[in-house]
């Protein structure tokens, strides 16, 4: 089995519970008591606008025609009408996805860049002061839930210091980049403006650091434990017995080892994250996918929270898929099938 | 109980003192969130009150951690709020636990079909962040105390399927499992009486974990507002009601955080200790 | 002097039941060129003194007394800088389990280029690959460019056993410490081991200092025998002189433990196990188990010099056997 082989199989699985998710959350949302034409509509809508209302929504269809149209709805990208916008939800979920996408990718850059390098110090000079500040700062990160951090590092980076912007994406003496990717800091790059960059990096770095400090936290506490693990083993203690530098244990021959389990967690991590977005951008003022999720929540808005969890599903299973490809990459034996020669 | 503090477990739990100032602050929360009536400084806060003399005083001696807009103790509602996530906690546990545990079992003992069919759809479950979907759910329901504890079990139980499926698919080829067999046990027995209980050490530790994040996911529910509804106190909520009188009335937001933290921190070190103890991977 | 000497070398591990006193006094000496074994039942503390010889206790929490000389200079108070000049260069070692000891996620190949460059011989991969590729078919092994390109796990027990000894020998060192190689492999593939040390050890000139429960390996590969018994010497002398004059009442019950083919006699255990380090018996540690034992062996053992290098430690070192 090759590594082709290992993706296709592992990309057929991913659809799969995609179209489990999406029963999932069809069902949640059409068997929960009372009715969302007269939810969405209010209790001032007369009954013929709530029965309007329920024909065009297909409420009053049989369960399995309704998630045929559902799915046929799917394929087209057709999402239905958000009862809050009255706009597609599909257009809605395109607007907001690209701030939410900017913000996770860049909390889950400093859960690795920060996190993982932690473990390592930690694992390396295990039981030292090191180690001991190192592991009380990843507890930290764990045990704060992320809007908790929210307001800690907004009071004190923006507040107290004044270092950093409050809330939103971008000053208002700055309109927004050329649209490229959505994402404002990729975007101002792209056009070349280096202070609509900055500025915009300014602003992500708040609510990044807040939603990335317990994945990071969590990193660096999963890479210490798998590096510690590592570490107990025979061939690091052959590498010393040939006088193997500790910087190069530390780096190489322990690292790999250790990150074939440690990436599998750092994956569902980053969808942990994902669901923290959107208590984290509700603190920022941050217009992304998880801010129009929550309103949709609040509003009882079902297309909205349907399509809202879809996209955070399929986010995942790409995220998962890819997590398997770099395991597949530094794992010698996915990668070769065992025992060749 | 002298036996406990001399036994080779307490030894291992207690050689970082961490794990026992974890136990310690657990009990000690434990202990003042039943007597919480008793030991607040304004039961009568709890409920609909309003104080406008004293909004918005910053902590001191009478009010610990300040009082909110409406002129209610932060501390008392603190204390009451402890209580929530105390019950839903415990009973989230008590719900998604049990439910896990038997599927797991079964999925990992018979194998074949009912493996498929379950271990499947705990990969559905599994493909969302938990709080999207609690929350998905909760959007659908009335916030209460019975639909919090519901809509977080609901997505809990697959974490114990898949742990006790692991067990439970190393544990079906050890010696003693098939002795059992080959002796003519029933399957019902074979699950609870033999593997089962090599089961328990997993088991305990994850839940000692989980109660942290169970807590974590509560308060989360609380601060978009889809958790225990006005007046009842809820930390996340308090949280959330506070940023917006940041900066200046900074202790709104900042001490019921803080508890949460402190509660989440408890769980995650007693956890930790509960691990070298029983010396298991969850 | 000698190539390697350890002088009342002591090892303590601090556990809950206590202070563990495994390593208790070891003297040994090697000399240059020379085929040392240590043998004694498995958890007698054997591997460990090669562990501490090459200093790989200090990444645990043992407590460490006594001397370890190495051509002269003590390497026990050595710093992590100087270990790199001894280790891999001047001392090799061969660990027991081929698969446990290489990298799984790292070529064969890798790993051996490291061990060549730590060791001095080249300082570009390009020279360490044709070091390692000549060293490889020294070692028997026909297409070591294929050797040098797989995982470790792709490789066959015997083979990763081959690619071990090359790391240890590579760098001609005067001294390798080999912990019961080959034991984790079938027989056939441990004849092969055995026969490839010697043969690389005499060419090289180096001392092979091998651990061993196994007295067979003994007997065919070493010229002197250390008898060890729960973190103590308590027998040496050289090859014959030890299966035909045993002295210490340990050493006797191991020879009569082995299985002869003449089947005159069915091997007899022996009673009782190796004591708890936590809990040792106070004097001889023998004692509990021994057939002989008398009030005396209460009190640490003198080791008697019986002349030509027969030492034995033990109050009664003329009993019949």
């Amino acid at each position: 089995m090759g590594v082709a082989g290992f993706i296709l199989r592992r990309s057929a699985a991913a659809i799969v519970v995609l179209v489990g998710l999406s029963i999932l959350i069809f069902v949640v949302a059409r068997i929960i008591p009372g009715d969302p034409a007269r939810m969405a509509l209010g209790s001032v809508a007369t009954p013929e606008q709530v029965e309007k209302l329920r024909n065009r929504l297909h409420l009053d269809e049989s369960l399995p025609i309704q998630y045929w149209e559902f799915i046929k709805g799917l394929a087209r990208g057709d999402l239905g009408e958000s009862l809050v916008t009255r706009r597609s939800v599909s257009l809605d979920l395109i607007d907001t996805f690209p701030a939410t996408l900017e913000l996770v990718l860049a909390a889950g850059l400093i859960m690795v860049l920060v996190g993982v390098p932690l473990g390592i110090i930690a694992a390396r000079y295990r039981d030292t002061a090191v180690d001991n500040v190192a592991r009380l700062f990843a507890l930290l990160g764990v045990v704060t839930p992320s809007f908790v951090w929210a307001v800690f590092l907004m009071l004190l980076l923006s507040f107290v210091l004044g270092l950093l912007p409050v809330a939103g994406r971008l000053s208002e003496a700055f309109d927004p980049p050329p649209m490229v990717s959505g994402m404002y800091t990729l975007d101002a790059l792209i056009a070349g403006q280096w202070r609509a960059f900055w500025d915009a990096i300014q602003h992500l770095i708040l609510p990044a650091l807040a939603l990335a400090l317990a994945g990071m936290g969590q990193a660096a506490r999963l890479t210490r434990t798998n590096m510690a693990e590592v570490y107990g083993r025979q061939y690091i203690e052959m590498a010393r017995a040939f006088a193997f530098r500790e910087h190069e244990i530390a780096l190489k021959y322990a690292l790999r080892p250790a990150m074939i389990p440690t990436l599998t967690i750092l994956g569902l991590d980053f969808a942990v994250m994902l669901g923290n977005a959107f208590l984290v951008e509700a603190v920022f003022v941050w217009p992304g996918m998880a801010k129009y999720g929550v309103f949709a929540i609040l509003r009882k808005d079902l297309n909205a929270i349907v399509g809202t969890v879809l996209v955070i599903g399929a986010m995942f299973l790409i995220v998962n898929i890819i997590v398997d490809m770099l395991t597949a990459y530094i794992n010698p034996q996915i990668r070769l099938g065992r025992r060749v020669a | 109980m002298r036996r406990l503090f001399r036994s080779r477990a307490w030894y291992k739990f207690s050689r970082s003192w961490l794990s026992v100032a974890g136990l310690a602050t657990i009990l000690v929360i434990a202990l003042v969130t039943v007597v919480a009536p008793l030991i607040a400084p304004f039961p009568e806060h709890v409920g609909i009150f309003v104080d406008f003399r004293n909004t918005e005083q910053p902590p001191g001696w009478l009010y610990f951690f300040g009082t909110d807009d409406n002129g209610r103790d932060i501390f008392t509602r603190v204390l009451y709020a402890y209580r929530v996530s105390f019950a839903v906690g415990l009973l989230v546990l008590a719900i998604a636990v049990p439910v896990g545990v038997i599927l797991g079992l079964l999925a990992g003992y018979y194998g074949g079909l009912v493996d498929t069919v379950i271990m499947r759809t705990t990969d559905v479950f599994l493909a969302l962040p938990p709080l999207v979907l609690a929350m998905a759910i909760m959007g659908y329901l009335q916030p209460s105390l019975f639909n919090i504890m519901l809509a977080i079990s609901v997505m809990w139980w697959p974490w114990y399927t898949r742990l006790i499926y692991n067990l439970t698919r190393s544990l079906r080829h050890e010696g003693y499992v098939q002795a059992a067999k080959v002796s003519g046990a029933s399957d019902l027995h074979i699950l609870l009486k033999e593997i089962l209980p090599n089961c328990v050490p997993s088991l305990l530790t994850k839940m000692a974990f989980d109660m942290s994040f169970v807590i974590l996911m509560i308060a989360a529910l609380g601060f978009v507002g889809l958790g225990m509804q006005p007046p009842t106190p809820d930390l996340g909520r308090m949280v959330a009601e506070g940023v917006r009188f940041m900066p200046f009335d900074w202790w709104m937001s900042v001490f019921p955080g803080l508890a949460i933290l402190i509660l989440v921190l408890a769980f995650n070190l007693f956890g930790d200790g509960l691990r070298d103890m029983l010396d298991v991977d969850v | 002097m000698a190539l390697l000497e350890t002088t009342d070398l002591h090892v303590r591990f601090e556990l809950f039941e206590g202070m563990s006193h495994v390593l208790n006094g070891v003297n040994l000496k090697v000399e240059r060129g020379e085929r040392v074994a240590v043998v004694g039942e498995s958890g007698c503390g054997k591997s460990l003194t090669a562990r501490a010889v090459l200093g790989l206790l200090r990444h645990t929490n043992a407590q460490i007394d006594g001397s370890v000389r190495f051509d002269g200079s003590e390497l026990l108070s050595l710093s992590e800088r100087g270990w790199r000049s001894i280790r891999g260069r001047r001392i090799g070692m061969i660990f027991q389990d081929p698969t446990a000891a290489l990298n799984p996620t790292f070529t064969v190949g890798d790993q051996l280029f490291k061990v060549i460059i730590r060791g001095g011989r080249a300082r570009t991969k390009r020279r360490a690959r044709e070091i390692a590729r000549e060293a490889l078919r020294h070692t028997a092994i026909a297409d070591p460019d294929r050797v040098l390109n797989a995982y470790p796990f792709q490789l066959s027990g015997g083979l990763a056993q081959r690619v071990l000894i090359t790391m240890a020998l590579v760098n001609e060192p005067e001294l390798v410490l080999a912990d019961e190689p080959g034991s984790a492999l079938d027989v056939t593939v441990q004849e092969q081991t055995l026969r490839l040390m010697r043969a690389l050890g005499d060419e090289l000139g180096a001392a092979v200092l091998i651990i061993t429960h196994n007295l067979g390996v003994v007997r065919e590969f070493a010229q002197r025998v250390y008898v060890m018994y729960a973190g103590s010497i308590v027998e040496e002398a050289d090859v014959d002189t030890l299966f035909h004059a045993p002295r210490h009442p340990y050493t006797r019950a191991l020879l009569e433990a082995v299985p002869r083919l003449t089947g005159e006699m069915l091997p007899q255990p022996i009673e009782g196990v190796v004591p708890d380090y936590t809990a040792a018996p106070v004097g001889c540690r023998f004692h509990p188990r021994c057939p002989h034992a008398q009030p005396a062996c209460q009190e640490p053992p003198p080791v008697v010099d019986l002349g030509g290098g027969h030492r034995v430690a033990c109050v009664l070192p003329e009993a019949a056997p």
